[in-house]
């Protein structure tokens, strides 16, 4: 059997949850052997491949490059995770979401600075007015909540979905764990 | 016909960074930048909330160096309550700190960088990582998960939880250390030691053929920024910031958290969500400095540990004066494990640190605040001011991916004029360019307390800017 094809994506998260997946330390060899992690921030590759199998998506949806790329992963992937509480219901960064955008630019960006005060637009994407969950843009099939998942989660969760076991989601974790 | 190469995403990086390079119609590599593309608005959002909840808040900026938030967060909310922490909690947080300290190096060399150090630059980007290298390198693969959980364990220990622990409060910690967590810490040790000898002995071994990067990667005059303490020995979590010029001369020195914004300005440049940061007396882009573990080691003048001292001995071999070349940061960043391990071992030897008085309670005193505290990537500023009711109005920080921002851009261009030549790269080249980030591991979601990534794109555009052609590496 091959072995199936793992993505791992960072949206508008703290990567957190990417560490969290990382302490599941040696436990990270064995999974290897039954995943190939095809798309993640700690391999090379640089375009999302065509079939995923499983992909973990940490972040909420805060700007237009965002956007585009929940649409594409969820185009080419087979079962997509929302893992962490940011993902599921917006958490830390939807905090900006009664502020709006331009106030938090303009803080940052002119008020806060003391040189060449301007708001950057070359190249950075724009933001969207409202950071909004996954599961708002696309459908998501399962969803993992935690400030992260521990790593004990991961594991118990990335082995369920490798052999097709069903996952018992509150028994592993839960929103703020 | 100009032409702008885009990487994108740059990987084995914590967030969100592009990198452009501009060639002229010869195919000379004009300009390059690196981009970090996400912004989060911690700095806004914050207002209005109660400052004792800006520390858990405040992890959030970054799940990799949570803890170091947590600190400054911490001390900057102290300076409001106008406290000084009991003596135990100060040990408590700087062994944490420390800990933190060594798993994000060990992120860094071993998950990062080491696929382009042990693997090689050149080599099969499909096999380019940490797996690759457990498969090539079993022992040391091994030994840089070792470390990394040895940092985590003791986080996880101390603060109950490995990434955003509440056990970090204004005023201290939450509950003291118990002696069976101690000895459970002191028993790691030993394997902890074996690792970063290992890494050290294997790093030494290969650095010289690395000689054609050393040259290039970010090797510039600079000046240089870290915490340090009276003795002049390295520091993390307490100290006072000093800054020496590119030959070593002390041009600031025993600056507070309070004073750091009379000392340290931020420019805005349009390619970036990071702001670049500078000395105020020298100016815009003059006063550019960097920070992190190639500054904290041109900095102290002592580790205060024995093993690591021997290293600090062998590492200012490297130079005359400051080491300049960023491609040093790797080696700086595992002497630095190697101190935190035996920095560590001599805090558990305290006799009071199992004592129990571990916080200080206290209302608002003052109505603004700052604390800092040396990140694994460089020195980090928390500054709030508050209201008569302790809720936040104002907020600022500065974080060290935005101090080394100039400096990343600047070896990005050092090293695409170097490895771009006649309009022509290898997929090895491109790499060499992103592993110039590399060395000064950014954290672009503290540096925008933000995040992401997308493919390689090489873009062709006419010279009125017209895409041209487009291909997907
Ligand atoms: S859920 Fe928590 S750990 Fe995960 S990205 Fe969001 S803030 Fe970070």
């Amino acid at each position: 059997m091959s072995k199936l094809k793992l993505a791992t994506v960072w949206l508008d998260g703290c990567s957190g949850c990417h560490m969290s997946i990382l302490d599941m330390d040696e436990r990270l060899l064995a999974i290897a052997e039954v995943v190939d992690i095809v798309y993640s921030p700690i391999v090379d590759t640089k375009d999302y491949p065509d079939a995923v199998d499983i992909a973990l998506v940490e972040g909420a949806v805060a700007s237009v490059d965002d956007e585009r790329k929940i649409r594409k992963i969820r185009a080419h992937t087979k079962l997509l995770v929302a893992m962490g509480d940011c993902a599921i219901t917006g958490n830390v960064p939807s905090m900006r979401n009664p502020i709006g955008p331009q106030a938090i630019l303009d803080r940052a960006y002119i008020e806060n600075a003391s040189a060449q005060p301007q708001i950057p637009c070359v190249v950075v994407p724009q933001l969207l007015r409202v950071v909004r969950p996954i599961h708002e843009f696309v459908k998501v099939d399962v969803f993992l909540p935690g400030c992260p998942p521990s790593a004990d989660t991961f594991h118990a969760a990335l082995t369920a979905l490798a052999t097709g076991v069903p996952l018992d989601i509150p028994a592993l974790t839960r929103f703020g764990a | 016909m100009s032409q702008t190469i885009t990487i994108d995403p740059v990987t084995r990086l914590e967030g969100h960074g592009k990198i452009t390079i501009q060639l002229n119609g010869e195919g000379e590599v004009e300009d390059a930048h690196f981009h970090v593309t996400q912004v989060r608005g911690f700095e806004k959002f914050a207002e209005g909330r109660p400052f004792y909840e800006m520390p858990s808040l405040m992890a959030r900026i970054c799940g990799i160096c949570p803890v170091s938030h947590l600190i400054a967060s911490a001390r900057a909310c102290e300076a409001i309550m106008s406290v000084r922490i009991p003596r135990t909690a100060a040990q408590l947080r700087r062994m944490l700190n420390l800990a933190q300290m060594v798993q994000s190096h060990a992120l860094s060399f071993f998950y990062l960088a080491s696929p382009d150090l042990l693997l090689g630059m050149e080599s099969d980007p499909a096999a380019r990582h940490i797996f690759g290298v457990v498969a090539a390198k079993p022992e040391l693969g091994r030994a840089g998960i070792g470390l990394r959980r040895f940092g985590q364990h003791i986080i996880e220990l101390l603060g109950k939880k490995r990434i955003h622990p509440g056990w970090v409060v204004p005023g201290g910690v939450t509950e003291p250390l118990e002696a069976s967590k101690r000895d459970e810490i002191l028993a790691m040790l030993p394997e902890a030691y074996a690792n970063i000898q290992l890494a050290l002995a294997a790093y030494k071994q290969i650095a010289d053929t690395f000689r054609h990067e050393i040259e290039v990667f970010a090797n510039f005059q600079s000046n240089y920024m870290s915490l340090i303490n009276e003795d002049e020995s390295i520091e993390f979590t307490v100290g006072a910031l000093r800054v020496i010029d590119s030959s070593g001369n002390i041009l600031e020195d025993g600056i507070l958290a309070d004073g750091f914004s009379d000392l340290i300005g931020e420019a805005v440049e349009p390619y970036s969500y990071t702001k670049f940061a500078y000395l105020k007396s020298l100016g815009y882009p003059a006063g550019s400095y960097r920070v992190g573990p190639l500054a904290r080691l041109n900095i102290a003048k002592t580790m205060g540990t024995p093993l690591a001292e021997k290293e600090l001995a062998e590492f200012k071999q490297l130079a005359s004066g400051p080491v300049q070349s960023s491609f040093h940061y790797h080696h700086a960043r595992l002497i630095e494990i190697l101190y935190g391990i035996e920095k560590i071992e001599l805090i558990l030897a305290d006799p009071l640190i199992l004592d129990k008085h571990v916080r200080a309670f206290a209302g608002v005193n003052r109505l603004e605040g700052a604390g800092q505290a040396e990140a694994p990537r460089g020195t980090l500023n928390h500054h709030y001011k508050v209201d008569e009711n302790g809720l936040i109005t104002w907020a600022n920080l500065v974080i060290a991916t935005g101090q080394n921002n100039n400096a990343m851009n600047r070896g990005v261009l050092q090293a695409a004029r170097h490895y771009v030549k006649d309009g022509k790269f290898t997929e090895g080249a491109l790499n060499r360019v992103e592993a110039v980030i590399r060395t000064f591991d950014p954290c672009l979601s503290c540096s925008t307390h933000a995040f992401g990534q997308m493919p390689l794109v090489l873009t062709l555009l006419s010279h009125n800017g017209e895409v041209v052609d487009r291909v997907i590496r």
